[in-house]
């Protein structure tokens, strides 16, 4: 959220097309674009997620995602851009719910404050952080959640959960506009976090351990296999939530900067030293460097940047991702320590790496990066490092219970949880009357109604393979 | 006659079948099977959560023959299919009381 400052040719050439003079063409164009790769991450998630499921489970994983991406916009309109960004009501807590209901009164208005980009692109910009987030959320009560229930709880959750979060953090406030103070968090105690470490990491996380509380675990959890049913969709979506990711962080400079060239940069390189940290890690811990913590490290190097990315230099970057990587690798496994089903691991990448990211800050930020910001590791003191740990914990216990409450509401109101039976077949087929593959020639013929003349016309399925020698054992 | 049915290692598939057919065995049954034997199944580490894969992916041949071939036929499946390392798989031969082919009604060895 830098100011920028915009060039006066450039402002007279936006003028003579049209635009308001507050504008910055440069800047609009980054952010319509970076807008466009945000959205992008969600079908990216629901790849990353759907390949984590089992085969029987993943159209409904996905729809989870694209079921939040359709509500979250939807109530981001109504009110939650309005209770994240509207002008305070006091103590920096929440946003007017009144001011900007409906996102018309920003049809005509002028640039967002000290950032020359109009401010309906900066409420659709921040509308899909909430997407993201909300979405994110679905990965801990993969297999075992109601769609209808689950629609419910994140229209709600935007409300009261992440839309509060967003204005202590992402608010900071417009100079010159009496009421309009921002966020606590940000503005008051002084956190730092660029793109969303609490807001949108460590938020996701702990609404998603709550959730996983609320719900129980899955059947079969920690006795049955419940491995990913394709890691090539895994690695596909890590691989679009990282393109994404870049709109994400630099797009939240508000500008086509260096600031967003730094963010740029050091998300780039966090992502890839998250990668080797975790193939790092479980090469020594497992004996074997996968491709789902190759895709899962890059995750969570991206997730402990998204705070940090315009704090650090470009080695401080590699160490924050590294360490990310590595340190979620390991806390993957605290679900099966502690007994929680967080089934595709948001805490475990998500509220561990945001804590990472978000703490990491008080120790590696630089004041050459654009938040000038020195962690104790620079000279700065411990200063910093006291106030991201208050506002990282402040986000953590806030979503952590209101979620929680929130679920349990949902679950009391309307049924949160699947029947036994409808999990054991499989909630794709139960749910949504679809499942994603046919992998059985009669099944397909069956149901197209062609009998078993179907069945013995679709081409034989051809076992050979190639004859190659090593295999694995047996 | 006899039956024949072999489950083998899936990458020994086409050396078996070549084998067969030069042999003369002029049709079989062919399907992609899973199972264990002694040595059971293999590990899979997914986030460092381990699973014991009980199930292996097999082929499992069938040939009907006649009591004459049916030992040339095993020793066939067994030289081509053979490996040396675990998992190779099994053969086994069990009686047959009647062939008859469906197109024709011909029975027993002159439906083979």
């Amino acid at each position: 959220m830098t100011a920028l400052a915009a060039a006066p040719t450039v402002l007279a050439a936006g003028a003579g097309a049209g635009l308001d003079p507050g504008l910055d063409p440069g800047d609009t164009a980054w952010l319509l674009a970076a807008t466009a790769l945000v959205l992008l991450m969600a079908p990216g998630l629901a790849l990353f997620y759907g390949g984590m499921v089992r085969s029987k489970s993943v159209l409904n994983m996905m729809m989870m995602t694209f079921g939040a991406l359709a509500v979250i916009t939807v109530v981001w309109v109504l009110v939650g851009y309005s209770l994240a960004f509207g002008d305070d009501l006091g103590a920096g807590l929440l946003g007017d719910p009144r001011q900007y209901a409906g996102l018309g009164q920003l049809m005509s208005a002028a640039s967002n404050g000290s950032a020359h980009v109009p401010l309906i692109l900066f409420a659709a910009f921040q509308g899909l952080f909430c997407v993201i987030t909300g979405a994110l959320v679905s990965g801990a009560i993969a297999d075992r959640a109601r769609f209808g229930a689950w629609l419910v709880f994140v229209a709600l959750w935007t409300v009261v959960v992440y839309a509060p979060v967003a204005h202590w953090v992402f608010d900071v406030g417009r100079a010159g506009r009496a009421g309009h103070a921002g966020g606590w968090l940000v503005n008051r105690l002084g956190l730092v976090d660029f793109a969303g470490g609490t807001a949108v990491e460590i938020c996701s996380g702990a609404s998603g351990l709550a959730l996983a509380m609320v719900l129980g675990h899955r059947i079969g959890f920690g006795k049955d296999p419940m491995r990913p049913h394709n890691l090539t969709l895994v690695m596909l979506g890590a691989g679009l939530l990282w393109f994404g990711w870049f709109g994400f962080n630099a797009g939240s400079a508000l500008g086509a900067d260096q600031a967003a060239a730094v963010v740029f940069t050091t998300t780039l390189v966090a992502g890839a030293a998250g990668s080797l940290g975790w193939l790092a890690l479980e090469r020594y811990r497992d004996g074997h460097a996968t491709s789902l913590g190759a895709a899962s490290g890059l995750v969570a190097g991206l997730v402990a940047i998204t705070p940090s990315c315009g704090s650090l230099s470009p080695l401080g970057a590699i160490v924050m991702g590294g360490a990310a990587g590595a340190v979620c690798a390991w806390a993957v496994g605290l679900k099966y320590r502690f007994g929680y089903d967080d089934s595709l691991d948001v805490v475990g990448v998500h509220l561990v790496g945001g804590v990472v990211g978000t703490v990491g800050i008080g120790l590696l930020a630089t004041a050459a990066a654009p938040t000038g910001v020195d962690g104790l590791l620079y000279g700065g003191g411990v200063a910093q490092l006291g106030r991201q740990l208050t506002g990282g914990g402040v986000v953590l216990v806030y979503a952590l219970v209101v979620s929680g409450v929130l679920g349990l509401v949902v679950d009391r109101v309307l049924g949160f949880r699947i029947d036994e039976e409808h999990e054991v077949t499989g909630i794709d087929l139960v749910v949504h009357a679809e499942t994603a593959y046919d992998l059985h020639a009669t099944a397909g013929a069956r149901t197209a109604g062609h009998g078993i003349l179907g069945a013995i016309t679709q081409p034989a399925a051809q076992p050979s393979s190639p004859r190659r020698e090593g295999e694995p054992r047996p | 006659m006899k039956l024949v049915t072999a489950v083998i290692k899936p990458h020994k598939w086409e050396d078996v079948r070549e084998a067969l057919e030069t042999f003369g065995v002029n049709g079989m049954t062919v399907s992609e099977v899973s199972g264990y034997g002694r040595q059971k199944g293999h590990t899979e580490v997914y986030r460092g959560a381990e699973y014991d894969i009980a199930l292996v992916p097999k082929i499992r041949i069938e040939v009907v023959v006649d009591d004459a071939d049916a030992d040339d036929v095993v020793g066939i499946v067994v030289k081509a299919a053979q490996t040396g390392r675990i998992g190779d798989g099994k053969v086994w031969v069990s009686p047959v009381d009647t062939v008859v082919r469906v197109r024709t009604g011909e029975v027993d060895g002159a439906a083979l």
